[in-house]
C-alpha cells in the first residue's frame, strides 16, 4: 500500500514537471510567433512593474540599511568599518537585491497571476476564450511571463539602488560614518562579474514567478476553493524554486567567474 | 404565416440537405473516473437545430464542449464544418472555433470588460476598426434588445442580460454553428422566453444551425411549435399541432444517447425514461 502511494505521488510529480515543462516552453515560443499581444504586455508590465515598485523600494532600502548595521557591527572588531559601503553594494547586488525583489514580486504577482487566470477558469472564461478562436495562452500567459522577466530586471536595479542608500543611510545618521567613504567603496570594489550575477538571477527569477503564477492559475479546478489552491500553490512553488535557482546560478557563475 | 416550411405531427420530419455541420461517431469522454459520455452518434446539419435534453450531470455541457474541441474524447471520431477535430492541434481548432458562437451556461463574459468590449472580443483581436466595431456592437445588443448596455462592465448586468449580451457576443461574428449551454438555466420565466424568442428569431432569420442543450421540456417544444415573424419583430406560436421540422431533439441517460429523433417521434416513444422525462 505505502509503495503504491510513494508510486502514484512520484508518477504525479513527474507528470507535473511535464505538464510545466511544455506549458511554460510553449508560452515562451509564442514570442517568436505573431500574434503577439504588445498591449497586454504593457499592461501587464504596469501592474507587475509599476505596481510593484513601492515594496521593493521599501524591502531594498530597509535590507541594504541592515547589512550595513550588522557588518558595522562586526566589521568595527576589526577596525575595519570604512569597508562597510563594498559589504553593502556587493551583496546587495550579487544576491539579496535579486533574491528579495524575486521573492517580494512572487509574493505579490504570482499569487495575483495564480487566482487571476484561476477565477477565469472556474468561471469559464478561459474556455469561452478558446471558443472564440483566442489562444488563452498567447493572450494570456506570455505577456505575463514576458512582462515578469522584464519588470523583475528593472525592479532588481531599482532595489540594488535602493539597498545602497539604505546602507548610505544607516551609516551615515546611525553610525556616524562618511557618506563619500561609503560611497567610494561601494564604486570602487564592484568587477563586472558582480553586476553579471545579479542582472542575470533576474531573469531567472522572472520567468519563474510568472511561468508558474500562470500555470497553477490556468489549472485550478474545484471552484472558488480550487482559486485559494492554486494561489497558494503558486506563491509557495515560485519562491522555493527562486530560492533553489539562485544556489545554481551562483554555483555556476562563480565557477565561470573564478 | 411564413414561408417557412412547418409539419403537423403525423408528417415525417423533412431531412436537411447538405454535409452536417457536426458529426459525432462512437465518441467516448473520459476523465479521471468512468466514461461521462460513450457510444455518441449524432449529427447536426444546415439549418439545423437540435436540443439535447437530459437530466443535470449527465453530460451534456460536456457533450457541447466536445463538439468544437474544448474538451477531446477518449474515443471516437469528432468532425467539425467537415474536419476531423479529433485529434487536431490545438493552435489549428483556433480558426475552425472563430466559425462558431458558444453561449456558455452562466454568459462566461469577461468580468474585467465593458459590455462592448465582451460583445467585440473577436472583432478586436482581428483589429477592425473601431467605428466598425461600434457599428456592429450596437446591432448585435439592439438583437438582443440590450443596447443601453452598451459602456457598462459585464459585472453590473443580471443574469439574464449575461445571457443575452452571450448572445450577443456569439452572434456578433455570423457563426455558422450556435452552441447554446443551458441558456435559460436558473431564470425567470418571462427572462427565458426573451431568450427562447432570441434563439427562434435566429433560427427562423439567419437559418443558422444550432445545438441547444436543456433539461427544461417546456423550453424544448416552445422553440419547436413557435416561428419568428419578421413583421411584428417577436415569436407567434404555430398553429395547433405544427412543429418546426428542422428542430430535432436528442436525449442524453446515463452517459448515453438514448433517443434522436423529432418532436413527432419524441412525444411517441415507448422508452421509458423518455417517458418518464416527458411526464
Amino acid at each position: 500500500m505505502a509503495l503504491n502511494a510513494i508510486d502514484r505521488t512520484a508518477k504525479q510529480i513527474v507528470l507535473t514537471v511535464q505538464e510545466y515543462s511544455l506549458f511554460a516552453g510553449r508560452a515562451m515560443l509564442n514570442l517568436f510567433r505573431p500574434p503577439i499581444y504588445w498591449t497586454d504586455f504593457l499592461v501587464q508590465s504596469d501592474i507587475i512593474g509599476f505596481g510593484s515598485l513601492p515594496i521593493v523600494i521599501l524591502s531594498g532600502f530597509f535590507t541594504g540599511g541592515v547589512l550595513a548595521l550588522q557588518s558595522a557591527a562586526t566589521l568595527s572588531a576589526f577596525g575595519a568599518t570604512a569597508v562597510t559601503g563594498q559589504f553593502v553594494s556587493v551583496t546587495m547586488i550579487r544576491e539579496l537585491g535579486a533574491v528579495l525583489t524575486g521573492i517580494m514580486v512572487a509574493g505579490r504577482n504570482a499569487s495575483s497571476i495564480a487566482s487571476e487566470l484561476g477565477s477565469m477558469v472556474v468561471t469559464e472564461q478561459i474556455d469561452a476564450m478558446r471558443a472564440l478562436g483566442v489562444d488563452p495562452i498567447r493572450k494570456l500567459v506570455t505577456p505575463r511571463i514576458f512582462a515578469s522577466v522584464v519588470m523583475l530586471l528593472l525592479l532588481t536595479i531599482v532595489s540594488d539602488a535602493c539597498g545602497i542608500a539604505g546602507g548610505a543611510a544607516v551609516t551615515v545618521f546611525l553610525n556616524h560614518q562618511n557618506g563619500t567613504q561609503y560611497f567610494h567603496q561601494a564604486y570602487e570594489h564592484l568587477r563586472y562579474p558582480d553586476i553579471v550575477q545579479g542582472m542575470v538571477k533576474p531573469l531567472f527569477f522572472g520567468y519563474i514567478l510568472g511561468s508558474i503564477g500562470c500555470f497553477y492559475g490556468m489549472r485550478t479546478t474545484g471552484g472558488t476553493e480550487g482559486v485559494g489552491r492554486s494561489t497558494i500553490q503558486a506563491v509557495v512553488t515560485s519562491s522555493v524554486l527562486i530560492i533553489f535557482v539562485d544556489f545554481l546560478i551562483t554555483h555556476v557563475l562563480l565557477t565561470i567567474f573564478a | 404565416m411564413t414561408d417557412a416550411p412547418f409539419v403537423s405531427p403525423s408528417s415525417p420530419a423533412a431531412a436537411p440537405d447538405g454535409r452536417p455541420v457536426v458529426s459525432l461517431s462512437d465518441v467516448a469522454v473520459a476523465f479521471d473516473g468512468p466514461p461521462v459520455l460513450r457510444e455518441i452518434s449524432f449529427s447536426v446539419a444546415p439549418a439545423e437545430t437540435r436540443i439535447l435534453l437530459g437530466p443535470a450531470g449527465v453530460g451534456k455541457s460536456v457533450l457541447l464542449k466536445t463538439v468544437v474541441g474544448l474538451i477531446r474524447p477518449l474515443r471516437g471520431k469528432v468532425e467539425l464544418f467537415g474536419d476531423d477535430i479529433t485529434h487536431m492541434p490545438e493552435e489549428n481548432l483556433f480558426p475552425l472555433r472563430a466559425r462558431t458562437g458558444f453561449v456558455f451556461q452562466e454568459g462566461a463574459l469577461f468580468d474585467s470588460l465593458t459590455v462592448r468590449d465582451n460583445v467585440a472580443y473577436q472583432l478586436i483581436q482581428e483589429r477592425v476598426a473601431d467605428e466598425e466595431i461600434d457599428a456592429r456592437v450596437h446591432e448585435a445588443l439592439k438583437f438582443v434588445g440590450l443596447e443601453q448596455t452598451f459602456g457598462m462592465y459585464a459585472t453590473a448586468l443580471s443574469g439574464g442580460m449575461r445571457r443575452r449580451v452571450a448572445i450577443a457576443r456569439a452572434l456578433i461574428h455570423h457563426p455558422e454553428l450556435i452552441l447554446y449551454d443551458s441558456p435559460t438555466g436558473g431564470l425567470d420565466p418571462v427572462t427565458s422566453n426573451t431568450i427562447i424568442e432570441l434563439i427562434v428569431k435566429q433560427r427562423d432569420v439567419h437559418e443558422t444551425p444550432a445545438l441547444l442543450v436543456t433539461h427544461r421540456l417546456q423550453d424544448a417544444f416552445a422553440l419547436c411549435n413557435h416561428r419568428f415573424d419578421p413583421e411584428e419583430n417577436r415569436m407567434v406560436a404555430l398553429p395547433e399541432g405544427y412543429f418546426n421540422p428542422n428542430t430535432t431533439f436528442l436525449m442524453l441517460e446515463e452517459s448515453r444517447l438514448i433517443f434522436d429523433g423529432s418532436l413527432d417521434e419524441l412525444v411517441q416513444s415507448q422508452n421509458a425514461f423518455v417517458r418518464e422525462f416527458l411526464e
